[in-house]
């Protein structure tokens, strides 16, 4: 069945709502661009319209996406995966011993995952690769010969893996959760994962605009001095609102248990960004700026997701467990 | 897409590159085309112009060497109307062995290949580049003489200067290439799709009197300039 059922009034309310959100948000942006004269700083007008529009850009491709089912969605989020593998790989430093190691990672580790996950083998693809990823890293790298600080090179490879590749997958994988009874069907699994998607998105955004206001005491101001525990709190705690708020779009959960969600999808979102901030203060911001010119965005995007997705994933699980016993 | 009437018509001897691609296929241009593409989509290529912008007049592109890639991507990277004017210099004994590189080499690419074994004061590839390049074409070239092992540049080669003191009007255009070589290093065959950068710099030329020495450093410099 590809016809994609647009007759069910919860999908039909939450995707009105999200575009007329995103609407409002982009008449307000464009006549605050136009209008530079209301004393708000330009660079953080020209940043929100650069996110409203990279979120144009995540609705039309989530809505391509959810046309053509749900094997095209996990592929697309492996594509999603493998750029941003990438991006991460390009970032860090490797030496030529790694060389036949990533391209294994790259062609067999990433695509073999993702086939596991399109045909739901939750029971390989938690395992393959923190398991089977790992042991060949290791090989396959001791095998090249240069032994040169190689807890330290397989490391980076493995966290590659695990965040880019592995973390981001439990998004897709929402898609097979089987949620039963009447509220069960496609168009629930793609509500789930729209209600992820626009979580992390709203606690990033909650995070800036909460820092931005309140922000005083960075949590680790030598990794990045704009996320701050008032923003964190802020972020939490209004994610943990909008999400009781939703529940309804969200199959299995009551409000509380999706306010629940909400809060630990924020906080997860937290820890992600600041990983990534971590990653590229070592790495210098030079590096980036020359490398990953014009396409920086893959990893900055998701690296939210990749934190909060698994538990997402794992909270639903448990919720339906609850449910069924 | 080429003028009609080559500007060089001069008969070549036994054992120098191919005559120009007045013949080439559409197969031809539609492989090139495609393993352009393919460069570009493996190795994620930004391409940058700094202080300079893609011209069809005579151009000299020097760059680092540092992976097999380099002449594809470099070329990939022009766009189409100075990709058909463009052609890169490359090592005979590499290029002319087997089927399949010396199609890809002359055919596809239209490689200009020098021949590194047995250089002649009376054949010399400055001349040999000098008379294939006329009066439209460019070419790609790289001054290192062969790929870096360690990604680190090396010293210019004197080439580059007998071609600017010879042809002192054609713009030389430097080109630094970043991270290809974590992509396809030396002594691989199987690409890691990393991300990379090309950037192209603003034209220089020979100036008066400028010594051997002094013009090779600049130049060298004028790429590793690129690197930021």
């Amino acid at each position: 069945m590809n016809a994609p059922a647009l007759n069910d009034t919860r999908t039909v309310a939450l995707i009105t709502g999200v575009l007329l959100l995103l609407t409002v948000a982009t008449a307000v942006g464009q006549f605050l661009a136009r209008h530079p004269d209301r004393g708000l700083d330009p660079a953080a007008v020209r940043s929100f319209n650069l996110r409203l529009r990279g979120w144009w850009i995540m609705c039309t491709v989530l809505a391509a996406a959810f046309w053509l089912g749900t094997t095209a969605t996990v592929v697309l989020c492996g594509l999603v995966s493998f750029w941003a593998l990438r991006e991460f790989i390009t970032l860090t430093p490797t030496r030529k011993g790694d060389h036949r190691a990533l391209f294994w990672v790259f062609f067999l580790f990433t695509p073999l995952h993702y086939i596991l996950v399109a045909y739901d083998r939750y029971d390989l693809f938690s395992v393959f690769l923190p398991l089977y990823g790992t042991l060949f890293v290791l090989a396959r790298v001791a095998l090249a010969g240069d032994y040169k600080r190689f807890l330290e090179r397989t490391a980076k490879i493995q966290a590659g893996l695990m965040v880019c590749v592995y973390c981001l997958s439990f998004a897709a994988a929402l898609l097979h959760v089987r949620i039963g009874g009447e509220a069960g069907g496609r168009d629930a699994n793609f509500r789930l994962l729209f209600f992820l998607i626009l979580l992390v998105q709203f606690a990033d955004c909650m995070q800036y605009a909460w820092s931005r206001m309140a922000g005083r005491r960075p949590v680790a101001a030598e990794v990045s001095s704009t996320r701050t525990w008032e923003g964190l709190i802020g972020s939490a705690t209004s994610t943990a609102l909008l999400a009781a708020v939703l529940w309804w779009a969200a199959p299995p959960f009551e409000p509380w248990q999706a306010a629940l969600a909400g809060f630990v999808v924020a906080v997860m979102g937290f820890a992600g960004g600041m990983t990534m901030s971590a990653i590229k203060r070592d790495r210098g911001v030079k590096d980036y700026g020359t490398l990953v010119v014009g396409h920086s965005g893959v990893l900055d995007r998701i690296d939210s997701m990749c934190f909060a997705a698994p538990v997402f994933y794992h909270l639903t699980l448990l919720v339906m467990g609850q449910g069924a016993g | 897409m080429l003028s009609p009437a080559e500007p060089f018509s001069r008969r070549q001897g036994p054992g120098t590159a191919a005559p120009g691609p007045s013949g080439r296929t559409a197969f031809c241009r539609a492989s090139g085309l495609g393993l352009a593409a393919l460069a570009r989509l493996l190795s994620g290529a930004s391409v940058r112009w700094i202080a300079s912008q893609p011209d069809t007049c005579q151009r000299v592109y020097f760059a680092n060497h540092t992976s097999h890639l380099d002449a594809l991507l470099i070329w990939s990277a022009l766009p189409q109307s100075v990709r058909e004017l463009t052609r890169p210099v490359a090592a005979k004994d590499y290029w002319s062995r087997g089927f399949v590189r010396r199609w890809l080499a002359e055919e596809v690419f239209d490689a200009l290949l020098i021949d590194r074994t047995d250089i002649k004061v009376s054949q010399s590839p400055v001349d040999l580049m000098i008379r294939e390049i006329g009066t439209t074409k460019s070419l790609i070239v790289f001054p290192e003489g062969s790929r870096s092992v360690s990604g680190e540049m090396g010293e210019f080669k004197s080439g580059l200067y007998y071609l600017a003191k010879k042809r002192p009007d054609i713009e030389l255009v430097p080109v630094h290439i970043d991270n290809l070589n974590r992509i396809l290093p030396r002594g691989e065959f199987l690409p890691v799709p990393l991300l990379s950068c090309i950037s192209f710099g603003p034209p220089m030329w020979l100036e008066q009197g400028e010594a051997k020495a002094d013009f090779l450093v600049r130049a060298r410099r004028a790429v590793l300039a690129l690197k930021e």
